[in-house]
């Protein structure tokens, strides 16, 4: 695992995207087929099955440390990573071996078949015979967490550069569920037909949020549909079977059966881009009600009832067997317009209606519609544009409404994990109810590094209580916190549940006693939930 | 028996002497550990520190009275036998001992036990009661050895220059920095500083320490000829513009914060080189078990976790609270 934790090293010691990319491209040169393999499922999301539970692990570091527990428990939030505290406390390796990544990762399968003596046995000798990366590195695949600083774009256009293949055509191979063990590194990456798998899906297209209106040109070159507020999803049609893919390549076609009936109406070889709706009565349900499907293998019929679902199409990616990405989104939409026109209307699918107006102004108006059709905004694509693979600026945009807002002050601060770890991050927000304050969500993210530091200085100043990781703070520091939807929540104190809240900025500005009531967010909930 | 030290709002304080060590609010009488801006402050009527803090106080604290004494030399307060002895921290730092009726406490400031090269090596001190730090109090802290600290930084220097890219080091101006320079191979490159460093340079060499060359970066300097240079700059300094005109350039910051990831990577740097001036887990631990002490005050730091600990250990071991920062990568200057 030398090279690999070489590897891991070059990426970790740079914030600069191309020595990382030159780095892992080294890597695919030099490395052997199997620990290519494996190395492009961890940088995928791929990972090998968890085979033991933390808390063993915690246990067996600390017991091996010497330490007591409860001070391995200590240093865990602090550093921020578990992995990365067993390799920090454990003694210095003795008797180096070097193994390859893809014979740990069978060390790891092997493991698992073990009963727990001999499983113990197995990972003290491995943290013993591993130098610090390398019992780092190998740790984390114990756990089951591999987040290293490199995403899965850098690492395909890696590959891309090391096996002189197209990034857009190695982004569609990557596609789909295999794994290390169901195929090889010919079969994945030097095999010339991606489509060969029945269920592969072509990567998403991804738009970015709206910069600058005035330098889109007149309204006319542009197609404008809603902006839909479901899960995005990408259904397969070929050879009678369907399959329904989520935008983070998790397979959802189970979780959806109402979807199953649509491979009889459309022809083998459809390919179609849109998204996942409840719907009842030619309206989209609230966000609320899709929450419901989420996250279920199964889904029992009250459910089935209470949120059915539509796909609300919006894009055709293959049209009778053939990859049409290449053809001008206006074509596109035309063969998709005549494929949904032959559906009957009992059938779980609609076209995603084009939203026009003759200028921008007439379009911001229909923008402001949004809240009240369940909608999140505008889509705004280029007629011409092909789709394209990933995240790519200027044929496609998302023009979303402001999100809600609400002043609220902080009551608790807890430290952050990992990147954030020792820097008060996570916070407990309250608005008023006559004299009391009624903590109501928490939020995580919306500040600037030099922010959080500087609200870490005051909470380590200003600490009244302690409880656990969490301190309890003067109610001193008003925050405007933004929020795409509300929801009802019986099991908070408030009432409310918040969806994506998040700071939208620090108001040093405002005092305490002008920020919003619990009343505010009621009359939210009647207006949005 | 009432205790020789007591914790007081102002600073540490001792009674019988009527003197406080590194007090915190302006008092009289202060002896200090050393010339750190938290534990040696303006505003004091007195000062006493070594010979070898007392440059570096002047230069910061300005025109100040004070006298200084040399490692292991008595003078004697009211009775109470003080002198100081190394705590290895940076040059002319001091643990400071206090003896009266046969009852022995050391105060220690902050300290390591590794020998840097630079500072005047720490030495243990027997006592009954011991006040130690405990900035890295937690066993994830274990420094990289001298050597290897050595080798990485001049290795990242070297592959630097190779290609004509600055190397920009962050580092405390007082005792790291030059720390640092003596570390460091001065046959690479030349090696720039920011005038907070210089300014300390001066300061040190002026009382006899040896330290390789180096050039202020002024507005005047050619920045292009000096291409592949290690810059020495203040952790603050490195995130400002001040650093921009070196391009191109690899970012590092050497700090014991350096041995966890995410301060790592929430720093942004290219690289990070775990070094510190304070003591590491078995540094403290070693340190405390040395002086034999029974009584054990525990002073800025994980002064919970390492309190707890050191009960278990079989000591009589206790929080106090004390305004001194130990390391600190958030802000400028206190140490």
């Amino acid at each position: 695992m030398k090279d690999f934790a070489a590897l891991f090293t070059r990426v970790d010691q740079t914030t600069k995207t191309t020595v990382k990319v030159a780095a892992m491209a080294d890597y695919f040169r030099t490395a052997s087929d199997d620990d290519k393999l494996w190395t492009i499922a961890l940088f995928s999301g791929r990972r090998p099955k968890r085979v033991i539970t933390t808390t063993a692990l915690r246990e067996w570091a600390a017991e091996r440390a010497g330490l007591p527990l409860w001070l391995f428990e200590e240093c865990y939030p602090i550093v921020g990573d578990l992995a990365e505290t067993i390799s920090l406390i454990l003694p210095p390796a003795t008797g180096v071996e070097d193994r390859p990544l893809s014979a740990w990762i069978n060390e790891l399968k092997h493991l698992s078949t073990l009963d727990d003596d001999a499983r113990k046995a197995g990972i003290l000798h491995a943290w013993s015979i591993l130098p610090q990366i390398e019992r780092f590195l190998f740790t984390k695949l114990l756990t089951g967490g591999f987040r290293i600083g490199v995403s899965q774009k850098l690492m395909t256009r890696a590959l891309a550069r090391a096996t002189d293949q197209d990034e857009a055509v190695l982004t569609h191979k990557l596609m789909g569920n295999w794994t290390p063990q169901t195929t090889t590194w010919a079969d994945l990456i030097e095999a010339e037909d991606p489509t060969a798998d029945l269920s592969r899906p072509y990567p998403f297209y991804l738009a970015y949020g709206l910069e600058n209106l005035d330098e889109l040109g007149p309204t006319t070159d542009w197609f404008v549909d809603r902006k839909w507020d479901g899960i995005r999803g990408q259904l397969i049609v070929r050879q009678g079977e369907h399959h329904l893919w989520s935008r983070g390549e998790e397979l959802m076609t189970d979780r959806f059966p109402e979807l199953a009936q649509l491979k009889d109406f459309l022809p083998d070889g459809t390919v179609l881009d849109g998204e996942i709706l409840a719907f009842r009565d030619e309206m989209p349900l609230s966000f609320n009600a899709l929450q419901t499907r989420i996250g279920r293998k199964t889904v029992p019929k009250k459910v089935l009832a209470e949120s059915p679902v539509i796909l609300m199409a919006y894009d055709l990616l293959e049209h009778h067997g053939a990859d049409i990405r290449e053809t001008a989104l206006k074509d596109r939409r035309k063969a998709l317009e005549l494929l949904i026109k032959g559906i009957p209307g009992t059938a779980p699918i609609r076209l995603s209606p084009e939203v026009s107006g003759p200028t921008w102004d007439a379009l911001a108006e229909e923008r402001a519609k949004s809240r009240d059709l369940n909608a999140e905004g505008l889509m705004l694509k280029r007629r011409d544009s092909p789709y394209l693979a990933g995240r790519k600026k200027g044929d496609w945009w998302k023009w979303k409404i402001d999100p809600l807002t609400v002043d609220a002050v902080m009551i608790y601060a807890q430290a952050g994990s990992g990147r954030r770890a020792n820097l008060f991050t996570d916070f407990t927000f309250a608005v008023k109810n006559g004299n009391d304050l009624v903590p109501f969500t928490k939020a995580y993210s919306g500040l600037t590094d030099a922010e959080f530091r500087k609200i870490t200085a005051w909470v380590r100043k200003n600490t009244q209580q302690k409880f656990g990781p969490v301190r309890q703070v003067p109610a001193e520091h008003v925050f405007e916190i933004a929020f795409e939807g509300i929801q009802a929540s019986p099991r908070h104190k408030s009432g409310i549940a918040l969806r994506f809240p998040r700071m939208l900025r620090w108001r040093q500005d405002k005092p305490v006693n002008e920020i919003n009531t619990l009343d505010d967010l009621k009359e939210m909930l009647d207006l949005y939930g | 028996m009432t205790d020789l030290l007591t914790f007081t709002p102002d600073g540490i304080y001792c009674a019988q002497g009527d003197f406080y060590i590194d007090p915190w609010r302006p008092v009289d009488r202060a002896l200090i550990t050393h010339g750190h801006a938290d534990h040696s402050r303006q505003g004091m009527g007195h000062y006493l520190a070594t010979h070898a803090a007392a440059p570096v106080m002047r230069h910061r604290l300005g025109d100040i009275s004070i006298d200084t004494v040399g490692y292991g030399e008595t003078v004697t307060r009211n009775g109470v036998t003080v002198s100081f002895h190394p705590a290895g921290h940076v040059p002319g730092s001091a643990q400071i001992r206090l003896e009266h009726k046969g009852e022995v406490w050391v105060c220690s400031g902050d300290y390591k036990t590794v020998d840097d090269g630079l500072s005047e090596p720490f030495e243990p001190v027997k006592c009954h009661a011991f006040i130690t730090e405990s900035t890295f109090g937690l066993p994830v802290f274990n420094w990289t050895p001298q050597d290897i600290l050595a080798q990485q930084i001049n290795d990242w220097w070297s592959a630097n220059a190779a290609n004509g890219t600055f190397s920009l080091l962050g580092c405390y101006a007082l005792g790291k920095a030059q720390r640092l320079l003596r570390t460091v191979d001065p046959s690479i490159g030349p090696i720039l500083t920011h005038g907070a460093i210089e300014n300390t340079n001066r300061v040190l060499r002026g009382q006899g320490i040896a330290l390789p060359d180096t050039t202020l970066v002024t507005p005047d300097l050619d920045v292009k000829a000096n291409a592949g240079a290690l810059v020495l700059a203040t952790p603050s300094a490195l995130n400002s513009t001040w650093a921009r005109r070196f391009k191109p350039a690899s970012t590092a910051f050497a700090s014991g914060w350096m041995a966890l990831r995410g301060v790592r990577r929430r720093r942004a740097a290219d690289r990070g080189f775990i070094v510190s001036d304070h003591a590491d887990w078995s540094g403290l631990n070693d340190a405390i078990g040395q002086t034999g002490a029974e009584r054990i005050f525990v002073t800025h730091g994980y002064t919970a976790v390492f309190s707890k600990w050191l009960n278990e250990q079989g000591y009589d071991a206790k929080i106090v609270e004390t305004e001194f920062d130990g390391e600190t990568l958030d802000q400028g200057e206190p140490e």
